[in-house]
């Protein structure tokens, strides 16, 4: 048998607006952009939701009906669901409808899109925990497969997942790690004895993702027929396919117009006609699978770029002061018991700030640029550290001096 | 291949961007096995070796920073004011006199002298490159380093000034603009086809042209003092170059950190007005006014500064900035330039947002990786545009001028 295993990831962050430092001390709401750019969170939502959701939810639901034997996997972000919850709900409801026939399995996921477990271990499990209890009062279900912000894993966060009770967890099918061997069947992380690791095909996950409607891509036109005998030519060679990849890949990443749900919607049948394919969610995978070898991360590993690395985040000067600096306020901010400003700290937490302030391939108008809603990394560097410090203000009124550790100064 | 490049002003007796660029692009020109006969109004003491100068002999003509000590003027109004006062008041009645003197001059110049391209900078060595046409049929390429309108704000430019650039423009086989931000200019304003105007972009020596190693130590300013940050302007004080923005932006942001000291560096006819300026904002304690500077003295006032402003109205291109970031001093620039085309690493404004361009100079102020990170990757942004990039475009733009003229 060959399964498939597809997980789609939701997310979209609160992005900050166009801080200044007149603002500092002023004005402590950083995330409520009104204007008519790609800064105001509600704006770009609707037209996700528009272009993206709500037509997917309705195709998945259909196929759902359609065929008994599909299931898949959604990876939702926290601050994702907190802003369909208050502004779109009835996206939200679609998305409800979908898990609720059962088949649809929720990951476990840092619950602020956050990088936290290589910053700060402690509020990586809060973040943990808080996701799942959301989890569970939105969907009521309970996430067994961890998966980390960008796809990020290394050798301690499995055994972290391991201890903490997960059963499975995704990484990067990447060569570097994998040498001949495929990433089509179950690992064990590196000093691990019960949790698995699923890693993503990231050839015929990028082949929609990313190459979908590329004229270039020899495989083009990407047809379901085409990619379900792609798929298929894997009988004998591999137990499962990992199908990883952002939601926004329907409609938004890969327009309407390029064929994109037309292919979504036939893709289910036509892998179904192998008799031999079958649809399996992250953690019947895990439940059904072996493991075939041991898999040993020892530094960290993500989805992203050439390099499958955190360089995107903080690889240069002002990434990696904006985040460091940011974590070093953890203790100060916890004390203040202060709901709002927790929040608004952890909020900043989310990846997508520090991936706005690359500057690898910055000259060079690439997928960085276009996913920018800032018009350069130094505008985005700005408006974090103007809000960082107004924090670092509301945090000063809260606690008095001889009580706060120094990193508040 | 052998160019007749006419020209009006050449270090280092320039006011500011057009000798620096004519005498890059020309050096640089020359290292390409290009024959450069550069003509030059009137004569000066130039030692560039690999160039050959001809100078038409209008040797009353002043040059900025010669005559005065003082302010360049490039554009005609300046330039009245400047003969107004002016003493010995010899010849012609005022700049456009001269221009056409130049080009009259031209026949008795080129006689003998051959060549296979005409090159002329800027509308001053217009008329004198058209009459290199008109005797010799060779093909003419205008090199357009600012326009009537730059000078004049953005909006409106010398109605004379506009006549000569525009048949300039017209009579030429090829147009270079220094940005598209020009191109578009020359597009707009003088109804010229896009087709003939190609961008070169100037370049940078990295050497700041001080003849000396960036490397070597420089003295530091008696402002740099501990606690206190300094903010540099370097340019000509007119409209075009937006010193009031400046000022203004430096008053909102000595209200935030008051220990700052802001530099501004250069000369003009608004340097009485923005004085003036400064004392009605009351921030003349905290704002310098340093004149004219070059070469040495300039490199040091960029090394001493933490960030380095370009407020300008309209630039065509603005070298300026380059040379702070090859002096590893991170960069504000106008979104209304040239060089915010080809600079990435830099911090971006329009020059009317008065209240960004002060949250941007407080942000490099305080935070100090993001000046860091600025004037590193600028300075790699910078090095990357140099002369020999132009020169090697300009080759290219030569070759296809002279196979189309063939045909």
């Amino acid at each position: 048998m060959l399964s498939v295993c597809a997980y789609f990831h939701v997310h979209q962050p609160y992005r900050i607006k166009r801080y200044r430092i007149f603002d500092i001390g002023n004005d402590h709401e950083y995330f409520n952009d009104s204007s008519e750019t790609d800064l105001n969170n509600r704006r770009v939502l609707a037209k996700v939701a528009g272009k993206s959701y709500v037509p997917t939810n309705e195709v998945l639901l259909g196929l759902l009906k359609k065929h008994p034997e599909f299931r898949f996997a959604f990876s939702f972000s926290g601050v994702l669901l907190d802003q369909l919850e208050s502004d779109f709900p009835d996206v939200l409801d679609s998305f409800k409808r979908l898990i609720a026939t059962g088949r649809v399995e929720v990951l476990a996921d840092t619950y602020h899109h956050s990088l936290a477990f290589f910053y700060s271990p402690k509020e990586f499990k809060r973040q943990i925990q808080l996701h799942s209890e959301t989890i569970w009062r939105l969907f009521r279900v309970r996430p067994h497969v961890l998966r980390n912000t960008e796809l990020s894993y290394r050798n301690d966060l499995a055994k972290w997942a391991e201890e903490y009770g997960f059963e499975g967890i995704m990484a990067e099918g990447w060569d570097h790690y994998l040498g001949w061997r495929s990433p089509n069947f179950l690992y064990r992380p590196k000093d691990c004895q019960k949790i698995k690791v699923l890693l993503k095909n990231y050839r015929l996950s990028d082949d929609i993702a990313f190459r979908f409607s590329e004229r270039s891509f020899k495989g083009w036109p990407v047809t379901a027929e085409k990619f379900a005998h792609w798929v298929n030519a894997h009988h004998g060679t591999g137990e499962t396919i990992n199908l990883f990849m952002d939601y926004e890949t329907f409609g938004e990443h890969q327009w309407e117009d390029s064929g994109i749900f037309h292919f979504l919607r036939a893709l289910p049948g036509e892998l179904m006609k192998h008799p031999e394919t079958m649809f399996r969610t992250p953690t019947e995978t895990v439940r059904a699978l072996h493991t075939v070898g041991e898999f040993d991360v020892p530094h960290i590993l993500t989805w992203a770029d050439t390099e499958r690395d955190l360089s995107a985040w903080v690889s240069n000067d002002i990434q990696r002061s904006a985040i460091t600096e940011l974590y070093a306020l953890e203790e100060n901010v916890l004390r203040t018991k202060n709901e709002k400003l927790i929040e608004d700290w952890r909020r900043l937490q989310t990846s997508d700030h520090f991936y706005y302030m690359c500057t690898k391939w910055f000259a060079d108008g690439d997928v960085h640029k276009y996913f920018n809603p800032y018009a350069s990394p130094y505008d985005a560097y700005i408006a974090f550290m103007n809000a960082l410090n107004d924090l670092k203000l509301r945090i000063k009124t809260r606690i008095p001096a001889r009580r706060r550790t120094p990193a508040v100064v | 291949m052998r160019v007749l490049m006419f020209g009006w002003e050449f270090p280092p007796y320039n006011s500011g961007g057009l000798g620096v660029a004519c005498s890059g692009l020309a050096r640089a020109l020359a290292k390409e096995n290009v024959d450069i006969l550069f003509v030059l109004p009137k004569h000066i003491d130039v030692s560039e070796p690999s160039i050959r100068f001809l100078f038409a002999g209008l040797e009353h003509l002043q040059f900025k920073g010669v005559n005065t000590g003082l302010q360049p003027y490039r554009t005609a109004s300046e330039y009245s004011r400047f003969r107004a006062l002016s003493e010995n008041d010899l010849y012609g009645d005022n700049l456009f006199s001269e221009v056409l003197r130049y080009a009259s001059l031209v026949p008795q110049l080129i006689d003998g002298e051959t060549f296979d391209v005409i090159h002329a900078h800027d509308w001053l060595s217009f008329p004198a490159g058209i009459e290199a046409k008109r005797i010799t049929g060779k093909p003419l390429i205008v090199h357009v380093h600012a326009t009537g309108f730059d000078q004049g704000g953005g909006a409106h430019a010398d109605r004379r000034v506009w006549r000569i650039e525009k048949e300039g423009m017209e009579e030429a086989d090829m147009i270079i603009a220094v940005s598209e931000y020009t191109k578009r200019m020359i597009v707009l304003h003088y109804g010229i086809s896009p087709e003939k105007i190609h961008v070169v972009y100037n370049g940078v020596d990295a050497d700041l042209h001080t003849g000396t190693p960036s490397a070597r130590v420089v003295s530091p300013l008696k402002l740099k003092v501990p606690g206190y940050k300094i903010v540099l302007y370097v340019g000509r004080l007119t409209l075009q170059k937006g010193p009031d923005y400046f000022l203004r932006a430096a008053a909102l942001v000595l209200k935030h950190n008051p220990k700052t000291f802001f530099i501004i560096a250069g000369s003009g006819d608004m340097e009485r007005q923005m004085i003036r300026l400064a004392a009605e904002l009351s921030i003349s304690a905290n704002v310098f006014f340093a004149g004219f500077v070059r070469g040495g003295e300039l490199e040091r006032l960029y090394r001493s500064a933490d960030l380095f402003v370009l407020p300008s109205v309209s630039e065509p291109f603005g070298i300026t900035p380059l040379e702070s970031l090859i002096a590893d001093t991170p960069v504000l620039i106008s979104k209304q330039s040239g060089v915010s085309e080809v600079v990435s690493h830099a911090l971006k404004v329009d020059f009317w947002d008065i209240e960004e361009m002060a949250n941007k100079i407080i942000s490099v102020l305080r935070y100090p990786p993001l000046k860091h990170e600025l004037s590193r990757e600028g300075k790699n942004d910078a090095l990357r545009l140099t002369w020999e990039r132009a020169a090697a475009k300009c080759v290219m733009l030569y070759r296809t001028l002279l196979a189309m003229i063939q045909t």
